[in-house]
Parts: C-alpha cells; structure tokens; sequence
C-alpha cells in the first residue's frame, strides 16, 4: 500500500509539473486557461488521494475547494472575461517559447539539485513532492515574466498558488487553515485582477501591460 | 579628582542653560557666562594637573546610561593629560571670548553650542565606555557643527558645515563599528573589558585612523578643516584646532594603544607615512593660502601630520620591542599636542584679532598691523616663532624629540622600515622648514610693512581681555618652551601607562632639559646663549663701529614709490615654492591675459590652486555616489514584468548559491 501511495502521489505531482510545462508553451489564450483547469483538476486528485492515503478528512475539503475554484468557477470567469472583452486569443511572449522550456527545465533541475540533499532525512513520500512544488512555483513566476498579457500573468499567479497547495497537502500534518487562506487569496487575486482587466480595457482597449507602462512613464 | 571632574563636566550643560537666559539680560550676562566656564576650565586643568602629579586610576559606575542604563566614567593619566590640553585651552579660549561675544550679533548661535563643546571635549576623555565615549563624541561633533554655522547667511559656512556633518558621521560610524568589532561576542561595552578582549584587529586599526583620522585632520581625510576652521568664529576656531584634533589624536591614543591591543610594526609604518604625507601637504597649503584663518587650518593639518608620525613611529618601535625609543616617539607626539594646542589657539586668537580690528582675513588686505596693534603684534609674533618650531619656543620640543626618534630608527629591524625611515625624516625636515617659511609669511604680510588697505591702516588695539587672554597663551607657550621637560615630565605618567615603565622618558631636570641618547636639549642654556649673543652683537655693533648710528630710510631698489601695492605680496613672496612644487601637490594654474598692442587696459595675472585630493578623491566619491543614485533611480522606473523579473533572479541565485555553496 505505502509503495502504491506514493507512486500515485508522484504521478499526480509529476502531472502538475507537466501541466505548469503545458501553460508555458501554450500559443491561444484560450487554451491556457484549459491547461489551467487541467492542472486545477490534478491539484484537487492529488489532494484527494492525500487525503485517502494520511485518512486526513480535512484534506478532502481542500480537494474539493480546488475542483470547485481552480476547475470550475476560475476557468469559466476567465473563459468569459476573454470572450466579453473579445481580446484577439494569441499570446505575445516576452521570450521564445523554446527558450522558455530550456529556462523551465534549468528550474527544475535546481529545485531537485536543492531540495533532495535537504530534504533527506524526512519521510521518502514528501521529499519528491516537494522539490516538484517548488518547481511548479518558479515556473508559474517564469510564465508571469515571460507573458505579456495580463490574463496570462493571472495564469501564472494561479500556477504558482497550486504549487503552494500541493506543497501544502503532501506534507502530514498541516493544518486546514492554511489551504483555506491560500484558496481565499488566490479568489481575492481573481477578483482584484477582474477588476483590474476591466479597468484596462475600459481605458485602453487592450489587455497589454505596456499600455500601462506608457502611462507611467509619463511622470504625475 | 574623577568625581570634581565630572561635576564641573555638568557645569558646562549649567552654564549652557545659563546661557540661554542671559542671551535676555544683555551683553554682561553673556560675559559672566563666558567667564564662567574660564573658571570652570581652569579648574578643570588644575585638577587634571593635580591627577598626573600623583598618578592612580579612579572609575566611577554612574548608574545613569544612554543606553545601557549605566555609564563607566574613568580618569588615568592619558585622560589627565588630553584633559590638561582641552582646559588649557579652554580657559584661554573663554576668556578670550568674554570681549570677543561683545558686541557681536545673535550671541545665542555661539553662547549655547560653546558651552556644550565644551562640555563634549571634557567628557571624551573621561568616558570609560564604548557608548558614552560614542555619545560624547557626538556632543563634540554637533556642538561644533552649530558653532562653524554661527553665521547661516554665509554660503561658504553653510558648504562647511555640510561637508564637515558628513564627514563627521561618517567618522562616527567608522567609530561605532570599531567598537563593535573590538567587543566582539560580549555585551559589555566599558573599556575594562575591551581591554580584556585584545582584540588586536587591523581592521579595527584602520576604522579608527579613518573615524579619529578624519576628525583631527589626517590627509586624505582633511577635506573639512580648512574649509570648517576659518568658517567658525575665531576663538571657536580656536578651540576647534586646538582642542577638538587633540580629542581626535586621544581617541587615536586611546584605542590604538590601549584597547586594540599588541599591534604589528607595519601598522605603525602606515600611520608614519600617513603623518608624514599630511604635514607635507598641510605646509605646502599653508604657505599659498591667502586667508590668515585657513592658512593657520592647514598649518593644523600640518602639526597634526607630525603627531600622527610620531605616534606612527612609536607603533612601529613598540611592535619591534624597542620600548625606549617608542617611549620618546610616544612623547614627542604628546608634547607636541600640548604644544599645538597652546600655539595654534594663539594664532587663531590672534587672527581673531586682526579679523576683529580691521574686518578682513586676507592677508593682502593687511599689513603693518605691527604699528597699530603693538601688543597684538608681540603676542602673534610668538606664535610665529613657535608655528615656525624655533627654539626656545615651544613648538621646537616636540619636533626636537620627533627627530630623535627618527634617528633612533637605525635600530628598527625592518628592513622595509629601514628604508622608509630616511624619506619620512626628509619629508619631515621638508615641513618643518617650509613651515618656518610659512609662519614668517603670516606674520611679515599682516604684520610688517605698510598697510595695504584703508582698513589696515585705520586698525585699532582690540579689547583688554582678548589682549590679556592671547598673552596669557603667549606667555605659556614660552614657558613651555623655555622648560620642555616639564612638559614631557607630564607626559611621563600616560606614556607609561600606554607602554610600560621601560618606556619613561628621559628627563634631566637640573636645566629642565631634554635628553634622548647622547644628545640634550636644554632650552634654558639656548635661551640664555641666544640673548647674550645678541646682547654681543648689539654691544659690539655700538661699539667697534668706527661711524655713528644714523637714521635712514628703508633701501627702496630705487623707486621710491609710496604705493603699498609694490610691496612684496603674500602671493609673491611664495611664488618661488608655489612653482617648484605647483604641478605635483597643488593643481596650480597661473595665466597672464596681455592685452593686444595699443590697448590701454592693464594685463591680468591670474592664479588658479586647486587641492588636488579634493578633486581626486572626494569629487570622485561624489560623482560615484551620483553614478549609482541615478542608475538606482531607474530601477523605479521598471516594468511590472521587469520588476517581478528582478524578483525572480534574485530568488533564483539565491537558490542557486545554496546549491553551490553546499
């Protein structure tokens, strides 16, 4: 049982890595939000199966926490504010998508070259996971400085909380507390980036941040 | 002795507060105040004098604190002596300002902030831990801030005051990180346990020759005080130069010496040339300066320069385990504070003077002052003999020892020493010629000749009690020169302390002379031999002459020109030096703009100096400092995407440096 656990832990883990992949090579705005409920989808399994695996009840609460906001209610929001504000769906990069990848891989090289000495001597279910979390957050921060566009920047915010909240269930032990804060920012984020897109769009007709630049440059 | 010091300490914090409700009651209230802290001073130095007459070490525990809640206060005789030198000048310097407030406006810009420098000089020396010493350096520092901008509608004082805060804080900081070096792991900061800890630490070294270095002067640090000096009122001038560099050289003493523990012999090397490079650039300022006031500020920087040798030398000397000869060092560079101190708060008195009867400092302005101001002309022609280190003033003593010791460096085992030891002695034979060159200059221009403004010749005696304080000053820089033993005699006590018995200097006391080695110097004999030789000489003059005496006018070259501008000029009469040395230690430019054939106009000779370190160092470190601000500035200017971006490197080589470093 202790085998197959963590197998199904680490392929639910690896998932998440590969979906933080998917939305860096994402060409349609459309299709990273998909990505994006994909990987809300593997965050709340593997939410789930840690749940089942400790018999933690709590840890299903933020498996369905996650399906409800990352899978449902954020894909279909965001679906709606790129259809309502009929932004073109392509996405601008800020650098390649090929030199993305090879800068995402580095990333996860260091996390595991840093945190499996570090993380040695603590139970062999967490280590991995861990490593896999922190390289899910520094990819969702390498996608927010790789993208243009504001939604995908929201994207990338997003990617980083489900990096936090896989962190978070596969240690033993951590308290709800923290998965209902960090499920409640990353609802305040959505709302306040909502706001924010509106108000972009209403002043600029676009979504893209160097409109906002051109402003500040301007000076008070 | 410890406790009456430091109840007359809180005196000065009275007298302040005095000071302020005088500034009410009128020009004679401020004169009592004024007198009040001459007999504080003086009472001071008595007591300073009566605690290196019986030497023994006092503490007192006050169990009032800045910040640790308790403050360690502790007299021995290296505190004795520094304080012996601040009250003696500071008696001098408050009488002198009893006449000098009068009369003048805004006394409350001075009367306060004196008081409290005061109060801050005298409890440097007593502070026996890192945070009052620390606290009373400040006191020290500020006081004498609000004193250079007595005068805030002058611009020059303004950039003064500005350029000496940061430099002030700057040295403070140095200072503070000094001590908290020196304290290591413990949390006790007197200096008993200081002392304990032995740190012997190069850097502690260098932080207090840059926090102590830049207070006193030592080039490059020097920026301020040719700038500051001559900004303040004169008899803050005074107590500045006189004073406040001394205070900077016992902080020097102090850990160096005493807390910092065993130093190696090179570091002594370094503060030799260190010395020897600022009394060479300090002389050769001092003879092109055209200002009497910043002329005597770099003649300060200069004799701080032969202090900061000496007391090089005897780092050197006691690191190779020659006790004796860093015993002579170490005395020579005490005795010449004192000796400093004396001669250069005479000088700014008497500039003060000059500044007070005619209103003017530039010396081309001036001029046969002699005539008009006689005693004041007596009184700054000692100065003049001692700025010029001529025996048997006292300004030769400490010099004298110096050189003994530089002879005495043959013995030093370093060959590196060994062969810096003859150019140190060169550069300081240099100094010490160009500053009798120097002194001769200030006095001869202001003093002698004929007045080269209206001013100068409608100059008048100044008050009874400036005169009576600048002879007091005088006629104790001759005493002191007449019996330098004595004052090596009181130097004795804190130079053992610092060194060990073996260290004692050598004193001769039936004529009260010198002695090091196989040499003495016995000013008394020198005194009498110099006036029975001029008595001969006048005798046989009167005497043997087959003609009588007759009186003649002055040889005039031939062109009996009565215009005072074809006198020689303060600028003239060192064109030669200024020359000779005008490309390597100054940026001199000299042009003369001939007007075309026919024109009528006159040609114009102009004379651009600049110091060369201002502008290699200091005008650097400002252009830097503006270099990085805007390159700073522009980080506010990033993208969100370039600041998230900034973020993410940052965490990323961080994570990267954990990677590595494990």
């Amino acid at each position: 049982m202790a085998g197959l656990a963590y197998d199904v832990a680490h392929l639910l883990a690896g998932t998440t890595l590969l979906m933080s992949f998917a939305l860096l090579y994402q060409r349609r705005l459309s299709a990273v939000v998909k990505v994006f409920a994909i990987q809300g989808l593997v965050i709340a399994l593997a939410a789930a199966w840690q749940a089942h695996v400790q018999a933690a009840t709590h840890l299903y609460l933020t498996a369905a926490i996650a399906f409800g906001l990352k899978t449902v209610v954020i894909p279909v929001a965001l679906n709606r504010i790129i259809r309502r504000l009929g932004i073109h769906r392509t996405i601008e990069t800020a650098l390649g998508i090929a030199p993305t990848m090879l800068a995402g891989v580095a990333l996860v090289a260091l996390t595991i070259l840093l945190v499996l000495p570090i993380a040695a001597g603590s139970a062999l279910l967490t280590r991995e996971i861990i490593a896999i979390a922190l390289a899910v957050v520094l990819l969702g921060l390498l996608m927010m400085i790789t993208r243009r566009n504001a939604v995908t920047q929201v994207i990338g915010f997003m990617s980083l909380e489900n990096g936090l909240i896989l962190a978070a269930v596969g240690v033993q032990g951590m308290p709800l507390v923290v998965e209902m804060s960090v499920a409640f920012s990353v609802l305040v984020a959505f709302l306040i980036f909502g706001v924010f897109f509106f108000q972009i769009r209403e002043r600029f007709d676009s979504l893209e941040l160097h409109y906002l630049e051109d402003v500040r440059d301007r000076g008070p | 002795m410890l406790t009456g010091l430091a109840l007359a300490d809180l005196g000065f914090l009275v007298l302040a507060g005095l000071g302020l409700a005088a500034i009410r009651l009128g020009a004679r209230a401020t004169a009592i105040v004024c007198l009040g802290s001459t007999i504080l001073c003086a009472a001071n130095a008595a007591m300073a004098l009566a605690a290196l007459w019986t030497p023994a070490a006092e503490q007192l525990r006050l169990p009032i604190g800045f910040a640790l809640g308790w403050t360690v206060l502790a007299l021995d005789p290296l505190s004795a002596y520094f304080l012996l030198v601040v009250n003696l000048v500071g008696a001098i310097v408050s009488l002198y300002a009893v006449a000098h407030e009068h009369g003048e406006a805004q006394p409350a810009r001075r009367l306060v902030p004196f008081q409290l420098f005061l109060f801050g000089l005298n409890l440097v020396p007593l502070a026996a831990d890192a945070f009052s010493f620390l606290v009373a350096w400040e006191f020290m520092s500020l006081a004498s801030w609000a004193l250079i901008l007595a005068r805030p509608d002058d611009p020059a004082a303004r950039r003064a005051a500005q350029i000496y805060l940061v430099m002030a804080v700057a040295g403070a900081l140095a200072l503070l990180v000094a001590f908290g070096l020196m304290a290591g792991g413990l949390d006790r900061y007197d200096f008993a346990a200081l002392r304990a800890q032995r740190a012997g630490s190069l850097v502690v070294f260098v932080l207090v020759l840059f926090g102590a270095g830049s207070k006193a002067g030592l080039v490059p640090l020097h920026a301020w005080l040719p700038l500051a000096h001559p900004a303040a009122p004169s008899h803050v001038s005074a107590l500045m130069s006189g004073a406040m560099t001394k205070i900077a050289l016992y902080a020097v003493i102090r850990l160096v010496f005493d807390l910092n523990g065993q130093p190696a012999w090179w570091w002594g090397g370094i503060l030799l040339v260190l010395g020897a490079g600022t009394a060479l650039v300090g002389v050769l300022f001092a003879l092109i300066e055209r200002d009497m006031k910043t002329a005597l500020a770099w003649s300060t920087i200069e004799n701080i320069g032969i202090i900061a040798g000496a007391l090089g030398l005897s780092l050197a000397f006691a690191g190779s385990g020659l006790a004796a000869l860093a015993g002579l060092a170490l005395t020579a560079a005490l005795v010449h504070a004192l000796n400093h101190a004396l001669f250069k708060s005479l000088s700014f008195m008497g500039a003060g003077a000059v500044l007070h009867a005619t209103g003017s400092r530039d010396l081309e302005q001036l001029g046969g002052l002699g005539r008009v101001m006689p005693q004041t002309g007596w009184v700054f022609l000692v100065a003049a003999l001692a700025l010029a280190a001529l025996p048997p003033l006292n300004g030769f003593a400490g010099e004298w020892l110096l050189f003994q010791a530089l002879i005495g460096g043959i013995a030093l085992p370093s060959p590196m020493l060994k062969f810096i030891l003859p150019v140190v002695a060169g550069a300081f034979a240099l100094t010490a010629a160009l500053a009798a060159a120097a002194a001769c200059r200030l006095y001869g221009i202001a003093f002698l000749g004929r007045p080269r403004s209206p001013a100068a010749a409608a100059a008048h005696e100044v008050a009874p009690a400036m005169r009576l304080a600048m002879a007091v000053a005088a006629g104790l820089c001759l005493l002191f020169g007449l019996f330098p033993a004595a004052v090596a005699g009181l130097a004795g006590p804190a130079v053992v302390q610092m060194l060990g018995p073996p260290a004692a200097p050598v004193v001769a006391l039936p004529f009260a002379s010198l002695v090091a080695g196989n040499t003495a110097y016995v000013a008394t004999a020198l005194a009498l031999a110099g006036l029975a030789l001029a008595a001969i000489v006048l005798m046989a003059a009167g005497r043997l002459s087959p003609m009588p005496a007759r009186r003649a006018p002055a040889w005039d070259c031939g062109f009996p020109d009565i215009r005072p501008a074809t006198q020689y000029t303060a600028a003239s009469l060192t064109q030669p030096l200024r020359r000779v040395f005008g490309r390597t230690a100054f940026v001199a430019r000299e042009s003369v703009a001939m007007p075309e054939p026919g024109d009528m106009a006159p040609a114009r000779h102009t004379l651009a100096v600049a110091d060369r370190l201002w502008q290699g160092i200091y005008l650097r470190i400002d252009q830097g400092i503006e270099l990085v601000a805007t390159q700073a500035a522009r980080l506010q200017q990033l993208t969100i995407r370039g600041h998230l971006m900034l973020m993410f490197a940052a965490l990323v080589i961080l994570l990267a440096a954990v990677v590595v470093s494990r």
